[in-house]
């Protein structure tokens, strides 16, 4: 194959390319900042994994003292709003930015500026909520943040603050970079490319940000109530004034359940790329894998109440979510069995990535049935706030969002770098996480169902709960180093993996018709699409033969296969191809500097320093609109 | 490309980019936004009706209240006739937004000459009811803090606030908007080129307009 060819042409295209600091933080292109996203997320990996050591250390044995309590709650508040907001939602965001255009047939996303003040929002809005754990002021309140707990009555420290300005930054960049990607999805597919016949990650993520856009708002109008509480003496959540704590957990869940969805829904879209090509064979039942994931995101908007079960909302209420839960358990359960279809009588080869798809599979399903006994409230109510909820929503969260996206990175690392990462390596690391996952979180289940509680800084022991804890424990530091060999072949595999082509998996879509890595322009002519499957069109016909790709295609299927996708193996600079590229610029970081500092005068005003405040936020916002006037006049390419 | 200067690059790509559905990107994008929007104004409004009659103490939005401590009597604290004032010239604004980019999109052409054919009148002309909105709305708030009523006293206050006082900073964005359009229409003239600017602009000011209505309903007039 181009194999051979490849070194010596991306060795000339390395040459050719920016590099340095400079050309990161001023960089527009949809890859690049998925490259950042990347490496961002996989830091705070770090981060977030170091945090679940110290919580797991902690509860190795009865009555220990590793850390103080409160430096515990600060260390679960903690390790939750980095692994949702810090981690699995931006290492999906690395995936929309560098997929979506390439599954599409487009030279980058619709606004590249904003998609870069999206990062940055993301990256600084990070740091702001994860450094004060340095001085002892991380958020202590857990990642739900709970009023009145979370409020100035009961959490009158910095510690709060942080996690409300933090979480309001971090909307900020979501919301952003949601409209971004629906506008991109919507109207810049290459000619030919129909909704039905987009690649599913594509289509998965196109579900995930009208999640975005619809659920993003309400917890940031409940921030803002929070923050008037903290910050201006409203009475929103305080309860002397009438205020109403439940109005706080509605608010949330509307938004959180509909996140858990922001976060699985990609890990689902990449293993729906994976398996079909490692099985040599079609998705199966493509039009209902799109249609249950637009289903479960409808109905992740009617059922966040199952969180709020034991609150006491009454039958009524009780009944109707429950069965609104049982029943987005269908659209999740066809998508577990088209996947197990996918792979049935399929030419089934086992790389690293396929051995993380098929682990997605049997992890989430797990997840998913523990989940489905929850959506009963007498049996949620023994199970809430125990440690079996713990386990459930791991399993579906680290055996399925970051399985997937695992899964995900072994699949597009030679896409992203031109080279294969270890498999060697990567088997080690699939299989103590596989294991290590397990050994953690099933005995979570045991005792949760003994009666331990979340959040619980230690435990007497006698109850039944030693073996299961130290089993957790253990299982933690095997994650802890399967991670690190994870993080060693990453980096080696950069510069010293096995040289990949175009296309090193023979896959079926677009991305892999262009060069590894992909020219700054991605496709030097914008292809016309045919199919759902153009690159087999083109490699192995036989395979897509018989395939219907819409209603309209049904009578003319041999005519949309007559013309496969032309493969891209030249490499050439934008200029001599006479591409417009959009400008780097510095300006979205400015702007996103501006907020942060912004928010940040809130945390001086807490302090007591009213001119100071005033001055921090007067000028942060200034600089804000400024840098964005400038952003707005000056031309985009 | 490089050569050319950049403002005729931007124009360039303007129209010669490719789209899927022939509409303009930002367009497509303002819509989402507007989606979002709904979402966010949909939390506060009904947040605001949650607590309404949930206040343990006065003043309230309709009715008066005595304070059993002072003995003191506070008015309801809601003008129905004033804001009822504000609100016919926040709509009335919607119209002069539909006739400014009626004008730019008509540039030129017969019927369009004169005052009431400028753009620039039209712009003003909105900018200019927004302006008043937001006076009434700093007036209405003063006056409610004499009578008062203020974001700490109550839920009421507290939601009341919060919930006017996002949308007057949303009428307050789209003040800047206008004026910065009316800027660029007296430096160098919009043409029926930059309607597609004024279209997405028209959309965000007149879903302001429509919120407004929603809140002027469901705080103002149902007691």
């Amino acid at each position: 194959m181009a194999t051979s060819a490849a070194i010596p042409t991306n060795a000339h295209a390395a040459s050719s390319e920016q590099t340095g600091l400079w050309s990161w933080l001023t960089t527009v292109d949809h890859k690049r900042i998925g490259i950042l996203y990347l490496y961002t997320a996989l830091f705070y990996f770090l981060v977030g994994g170091l945090e679940a050591v110290l919580i797991r250390t902690q509860l190795a044995k009865p009555n220990l003292s590793v850390v103080s309590a409160d430096f515990y709650n600060q260390l679960f508040t903690m390790h939750g709003t980095t692994m949702v907001f810090l981690v699995v939602m931006p290492l999906s965001a690395a995936f929309f930015n560098y997929l979506i255009p390439l599954q599409i047939g487009a030279r980058d996303v619709a606004f590249p500026r904003l998609n870069a003040f999206s990062y940055w929002v993301y990256a600084l809005g990070g740091l702001f909520i994860t450094l004060p754990i340095f001085w002892g002021l991380a958020p202590d309140g857990g990642w739900f943040g709970y009023a009145p707990l979370s409020g100035p009555t009961y959490g009158g420290g910095f510690n709060m603050d942080f996690w409300v300005l933090g979480l309001q930054i971090l909307g900020i960049s979501s919301l952003a970079a949601a409209f971004n990607f629906i506008t991109t999805i919507i109207n810049m597919r290459a000619p030919g490319m129909t909704l039905m016949r987009m690649p599913m990650f594509t289509w998965m993520s196109f579900v995930v940000q009208f999640l975005v856009i619809l659920a993003f708002p309400v917890i940031t109008a409940a921030l803002f109530f929070l923050q008037f509480d903290r910050f201006f003496g409203t009475h929103f959540f305080e309860v002397a004034a009438g205020g109403d704590p439940l109005l706080w957990q509605h608010l949330f869940w509307v938004f959180g359940h509909p996140e858990v969805y922001i976060l699985i829904l990609p890990a689902f879209g990449l293993v729906s790329e994976v398996l079909p090509t490692h099985s040599r064979k079609p998705l199966f039942g493509y039009n209902v894998m799109a249609y249950s994931g637009i289903m479960i995101g409808f109905l992740g908007f009617g059922v966040w109440a199952h969180h709020m079960f034991s609150v006491g909302m009454g039958p009524v209420a009780d009944s109707i979510f429950s069965v609104a839960t049982m029943l987005i358990g269908i659209p999740t359960g066809v998508k577990i069995f088209n996947w197990i279809a996918t792979m049935y009588g399929g030419s089934l080869r086992f790389p690293v990535a396929m051995k993380f798809a098929i682990g997605l599979i049997a992890m989430f399903t797990i997840g998913g049935i523990s989940g489905v006994m929850h959506s009963s409230p007498p049996s949620d109510l023994q199970q809430t706030d125990t440690y079996f909820i713990v386990a459930h929503f791991h399993y579906v969260l680290f055996g399925g969002a970051i399985m997937g996206i695992f899964a995900g990175i072994y699949h597009y690392f030679p896409k992203i770098t031109g080279r294969f990462m270890s498999e060697k390596l990567g088997e080690w690391h699939f299989w103590l996480n596989f294991i290590g996952l397990n050994l953690t979180f099933f005995p979570m289940h045991y005792s949760g169902m003994l009666g331990m509680p979340r959040r619980i800084y230690t435990y007497d022991a006698g109850q039944g709960w030693d073996l299961f804890n130290l089993m957790s424990t253990s299982g933690t530091y095997l994650l802890l180093v399967s991670g690190l060999i994870f993080a060693y072949n990453f980096f080696s595999s950069r510069k010293n993996g096995a040289p990949a082509g175009n296309d090193p998996w023979g896959a079926p879509t677009l991305e892999w018709s262009i060069p590894s890595p992909p020219p700054e322009y991605n496709f030097a002519q914008i292809p016309e699409v045919t199919s759902r499957y153009p690159m087999w069109d083109l490699k192995a016909p036989d395979r897509t033969a018989g395939i219907a790709h819409s209603h309209a295609d049904a009578g003319v299927i041999a005519e949309a296969h007559a013309v496969p996708v032309h493969e891209e193996t030249e490499r050439r600079t934008a200029k001599e191809l006479g591409i417009p590229i959009p400008f780097p610029t510095i300006k979205p970081l400015l702007v996103a500097l501006g907020i942060v500092v912004l928010f940040s005068g809130l945390i001086v005003l807490h302090a007591g320093n009213f001119p100071l405040a005033m001055a921090t936020m007067l000028g942060g916002g200034a600089f804000m609109v400024g840098s964005l006037y400038a952003w707005l006049t000056s031309p985009l390419e | 490309m490089a050569t050319a200067t950049a403002a005729g690059a931007h124009e360039a790509h303007e129209h010669t980019h490719y789209t899927t559905t022939g509409l303009n990107h930002r367009k497509i994008a303002m819509w989402a936004f507007i989606g979002s929007e709904c979402m966010l104004f949909g939390s506060l409004i009904t947040t605001y009706l949650v607590y309404k009659g949930r206040s343990v103490v006065g003043p309230f939005p309709h009715q008066p209240w005595t304070d059993p401590v002072s003995g003191k009597v506070f008015p309801a604290i809601l003008d129905i006739p004033v804001t009822s004032a504000s609100t016919f010239v926040l709509l009335m604004s919607s119209l002069f937004m539909v006739l400014a980019l009626a004008a730019v999109e008509n540039k030129g052409k017969p019927g369009y000459e004169g005052l009431l054919g400028s753009s620039k009148f039209w712009l003003a002309s909105t900018a200019a009811a927004g302006v008043i909105f937001l006076v009434f709305q700093a007036y209405e708030f003063t006056s409610f803090v004499h009578l008062g009523l203020t974001i700490k006293t109550n839920l009421f206050g507290s939601s009341f606030y919060t919930l006017t006082g996002f949308h007057g900073a949303h009428v307050a964005v789209g003040v800047l908007w206008l004026m910065t359009m009316l800027f660029i229409d007296i430096k160098r003239g919009l043409t029926p080129k930059d309607a597609i600017n004024v279209d997405i602009m028209a959309l965000y000011w007149h879903f302001v307009d429509v919120v407004w209505i929603a809140i002027f309903t469901l705080v103002y007039l149902i007691q």
